[in-house]
């Protein structure tokens, strides 16, 4: 620590006692993003210390970035400046939960495993089926948007988040929404820090509607030789009296790698997977006479469209696909030193997507994957071998060609992982956007100090 | 007494001609007997504007705006003028742009289930016009048959089918904007998913407090394989709510759970002949949906919930003219009572759903300690009460009583977890109960944001941020204190 860390640690530890501030470097190097190191991890019990962090934060113009567990701090551009990492892992507990009413009020730095166990005990659950759904908070599950499979039968979390707690940049602590599950009383600010990467405010509470536990699931997986008949298979379903709870599409090479997650590293790939093909896997809840009618259906639409191969699959193979495709992009953002991966908001007009960006990968020889949920997004990953300054160079013009093209589809794009090296060379949210003053307006209201994590997002905010 | 703002000095001339120029002279109205119709909406307050005009396209809606700003005159967006809290009234005067003849339906897109409207489209006709391909518009407020979507965005409007789709701000992917200063904007985006931060989430439900909103995209859903619509008839109003709370502490999930007390059945029967049971003490509406195997599970668990509560009989309505003659009762409920009193004031607190019992007791318990009639008919699955007060504005002292009571009923409300508003909006109304839930802290946070885009409270003015702040009581004449600004 130089000696303005040392003297900055020195007056927030009077604030907030020792073991609550922690300046040393090893520690610091945990709470890094994009290379950039804070000089102090701050850890609050309570959210009224979250406030005093905050308010000295502002009033010394240091920068905060308020962290779960890390998971995903490589979202989003790396830091303009980053002083103290705001650990949010010490509020940890569920402040209310009221089973009769199916609604819930969680501490931000609660992991998500935590959660669904206490919950599960009453038969229910928060529909967030995230990647490293074993280590993350839900605070960071919010503040980073990060996809949930389950998101076709039930939303995503704008959908289920019913109000929040969070300290803003003035350093005052505030709220939105409430614990109802039906509310208009006053902005619905909380809809904002979804997603908002920690540039809003500290999130310190979140409040949620539960949902019960289905009675049981049932998955089918379709392999198919063309993407033709995947989006053939889809719409299908779409127009169907079905509504599945999730509906993954996995071009062959993403299947591979959650054949192979689920296959482990010794035993033999899973019986569901095809060498080549695309594969649909598609999870429905219900009763026994539903899992019945939809395993029916689903098969018969699954050999209307060509499928090649079809599996309603056992107690034993479901879980591990479950878990399998939940993990995926976890996965492949962690396969390669260079390891990319796109998330491309389109009406899935799948066919001449892939078409596109495949022949984009194959342009400059890089190994890539497609997979999308039902109804969006599209995701594209890329795995070079090396990380080179060729290889950046590559995944740049890569990105301008994706950019370009979900703007020609009139969707839009951003990079959710990449090494950070390439974010000197592109902005990872794409080209400038014509909403940038109004997102700027949202940012100045919440921090107008910017005290929260500076430089990160969209627009330079 | 309610009378507001009657006296406002009319528009500059220059403003009306100014008007005139840019959408047409019989586009404009400004003659008072023209203007009396705009100072009305659905709720008990009154706020008459200087000129109403309909614009046909987004550019007349800018150039009105920027015209407006100029003569730093406010201006107030209006669909069909049926919200319940004043949304869309000129509290402090101004021009008041009726989005009447933005009517048409942009775009259906039923491939990927979105439509393109424009804001005054009337919610039913999107729904008419989406179900040539199996599909609908979720929100469906009682007034759905007359409402705007450019209303129910502002609102964030609900509806009883919001239990199982959720409310105005689930729907929408994307909308167009006029700014303050007359700027055209978009948010959001046809897909849904878009960068940065949910700028649609946060203009929807802000009541046209921010900006206009002129053009809309939302999600159309396919229309469930079947429905199931049960009445099930209660003779103790407890056993009645008691089911309520015992289906969603079950996890059962209907489309739409109503309950109407007997009381107001009564009055609905009368005027509906819906085949409400005249002498129950109250009933509830249950619709189940989806795949056939999941209705026919659900109406088992629910007759089984109903049973174990005492219902004295649940019928099961035989078609769909049942189901509708059903369904016309609980929306034209507001209608019938209006011929019961002169006026009633229709509140909209929410509470947990596993409180609803002790909420409709203590309910209760306030009209008799008032003197007052009660009626309840709400959605009871999402725990959004509308208690229902009657009474007659002539007589200032009730009138007085009625807004005490009510303000006692919200308060009990907040005090058990709730909320003040579950779908009719803050608007006028209710702005000055807002500190009963939020703290000075959180108001600065809205206030900021309102500022940030509407930095001169060019639009619409007065609404949703307290007048009185601080205070926690409905101070009936709180308006008394908004002045008109100077024209």
């Amino acid at each position: 620590m130089n000696t303005t860390a040392i003297s900055i640690a020195a007056r927030l530890e009077s604030a907030l006692g020792a073991d609550h501030v922690n300046g040393r470097s090893e520690s610091c190097a945990k709470f890094g993003v994009d290379g950039v190191a804070p000089s102090l991890v701050a850890r609050p019990a309570s959210s009224a210390e979250v406030v005093e962090i905050v308010r000295f934060a502002k009033s010394e113009k240091l920068a905060l970035i308020p962290c779960g567990r890390r998971t995903k701090l490589g979202i989003g551009m790396p830091p303009a400046r980053y002083d103290i990492a705001l650990d949010m892992t010490g509020l940890n507990q569920i402040a209310y939960y009221d089973p009769g009413d199916l609604t819930l009020s969680v501490d931000a730095g609660m992991s998500l495993t935590e959660l669904a166990d206490a919950l599960a005990e009453l038969k229910q659950f928060l529909p967030l089926a995230v990647p490293f759904f074993e280590e993350c908070t839900v605070g960071g599950t919010i503040a980073s948007n990060i996809g949930s499979s389950l998101r076709p039968g039930y939303g995503s979390a704008r959908d289920f988040l019913l109000g929040a707690e969070f300290v803003n940049g003035a350093g005052t602590f505030t709220k939105s929404g409430g614990r109802v599950v039906k509310n208009v009383t006053g902005y619905d600010l909380h809809k904002l820090l979804i997603g908002s990467l920690g540039t809003l405010g500290a999130i310190t509470r979140l409040n949620f509607r539960t949902f019960p536990l289905p009675e049981g699931y049932g998955h089918l997986v379709g392999a198919f030789s063309s993407v033709d008949s995947v989006v053939r298979f889809q719409a299908m379903v779409a127009k169907s009296p079905l509504s599945p709870s999730s509906f993954e599409i996995l071009g062959p090479e993403a299947a591979q790698v959650v054949a192979g997650f689920q296959g482990g590293r010794d035993s033999a790939l899973p019986s569901w997977f095809t060498h080549g093909a695309w594969h649909v896997c598609v999870e429905f809840e219900g009763v026994e006479s539903v899992l019945r009618r939809y395993s029916a259906e689903l098969v018969q639409y699954a050999e209307e469209c060509g499928a090649s191969k079809f599996y309603l699959l056992g107690k034993s193979d479901e879980k591990s696909l479950r878990v399998g495709l939940r993990e995926l992009i976890k996965l492949l953002s962690s396969s390669g030193p260079a390891a990319t991966i796109f998330r491309i908001n389109t009406f899935p007009g799948f066919s001449a997507d892939v078409a596109m960006l495949d022949a984009l990968a194959a342009r400059l020889s890089i190994p890539s994957c497609v997979f999308a949920t039902s109804s969006g997004p599209l995701y594209f990953a890329l795995q070079p071998d090396v990380l080179s300054d060729k290889t950046i160079s590559s995944l740049a013009q890569i990105a301008s060609g994706v950019f370009e093209y979900a703007a020609a589809r009139n969707g839009s794009a951003f990079i959710l992982f990449c090494p950070a090296a390439l974010k000197h060379v592109i902005n990872v949210w794409g080209p400038a956007r014509n909403d940038a003053a109004l997102m700027r307006c949202v940012k100045n209201a919440f921090d107008p100090e910017n005290v929260f994590a500076p430089g990160r997002f969209v627009a330079g905010i | 007494m309610l009378a507001e703002n009657t006296a406002r000095k009319p528009l500059h001339r220059d403003v009306i001609r100014g008007l005139q120029n840019i959408v047409g002279a019989s586009m404009v109205l400004h003659r008072p007997e023209d203007l009396l119709l705009y100072e009305y909406d659905g709720s008990v307050e009154k706020g008459r504007p200087g000129a109403v005009v309909f614009p046909t396209t987004t550019q007349e809606v800018s150039q009105v705006v920027r015209l407006a700003a100029q003569h730093d005159v406010p201006v107030i967006g209006r669909g069909a003028g049926t919200g319940l809290s004043g949304g869309a009234l000129a509290r402090t005067g101004g021009i008041m742009i009726a989005f009447a003849r933005m009517n048409q339906i942009l775009e259906l897109d039923l491939e990927n289930q979105r439509a393109v409207v424009q804001p005054g489209v009337v919610n039913y006709e999107l729904t008419r016009a989406a179900e040539a391909g199996g599909l609908y518009f979720a929100p469906d407020p009682s007034s759905q048959k007359s409402c705007t979507i450019g209303g129910n965005v502002s609102e964030n409007a609900g509806g009883p089918h919001t239990l199982a789709y959720g409310v105005t701000s689930n729907h929408v992917t994307a909308l167009e904007l006029v700014l303050p200063d007359g700027e055209i904007c978009r948010v959001g985006s046809h897909h849904g998913d878009s960068v940065g931060y949910d700028l649609a989430g946060l203009f929807v439900g802000s009541e046209g407090t921010l900006a206009l909103v002129t053009e809309i995209t939302v999600k159309l859903l396919r229309k469930a394989e079947s429905v199931k619509t049960l009445l099930a008839i209660f003779d103790r109003v407890d056993d009645a709510s008691e089911t309520v709370a015992e289906i969603t502490a079950r996890a059962i999930t209907p489309a739409a759970c109503e309950m109407l007390d007997g009381w107001t059945l009564r009055a609905v029967e009368d005027f509906i002949h819906a085949g409400f049971p005249l002498d129950s003490a109250a009933v509830l509406l249950i619709e189940l949906e989806g795949l056939a195997e999941v209705v026919a599970a659900q109406v088992a668990a629910v007759e089984e919930v109903c049973g174990e509560h005492h219902a004295r009989e649940v019928r099961v309505a035989r078609d769909e003219q049942e189901r509708e003659l059903l369904w016309k009762g609980r929306k034209n409920a507001f209608g019938a009572l209006g011929r019961i009193a002169p006026s009633n004031y229709v509140l909209d607190g929410v509470i947990p759903r596993s409180k609803i019992p002790q909420a409709l007791r203590r309910i209760r318990e306030i009209g008799e300690r008032y003197n007052f009639k009660i009626g309840n008919i709400f959605h009871a699955g999402d725990g959004n009460l509308h208690p229902i007060v009657l009474f007659d504005p002539r007589d200032a002292g009730q009138y007085q009583r009625a807004i005490e009571a009510s303000a006692e009923i919200i308060r009990y409300c907040v005090e058990i977890g709730g909320a003040l508003t579950g779908e009719h909006g803050v608007g006028m109304e209710k702005s000055e109960l807002m500190p009963l839930l939020f703290s000075d802290d959180d108001f600065e946070l809205m206030r900021r944001i309102h500022d940030a885009f509407n930095p001169r409270s060019a639009l619409n003015p007065g609404k949703i941020f307290p007048l009185n702040k601080g205070c926690g009581e409905i101070t009936p004449r709180a308006q008394a204190a908004v002045r008109a600004v100077p024209l």
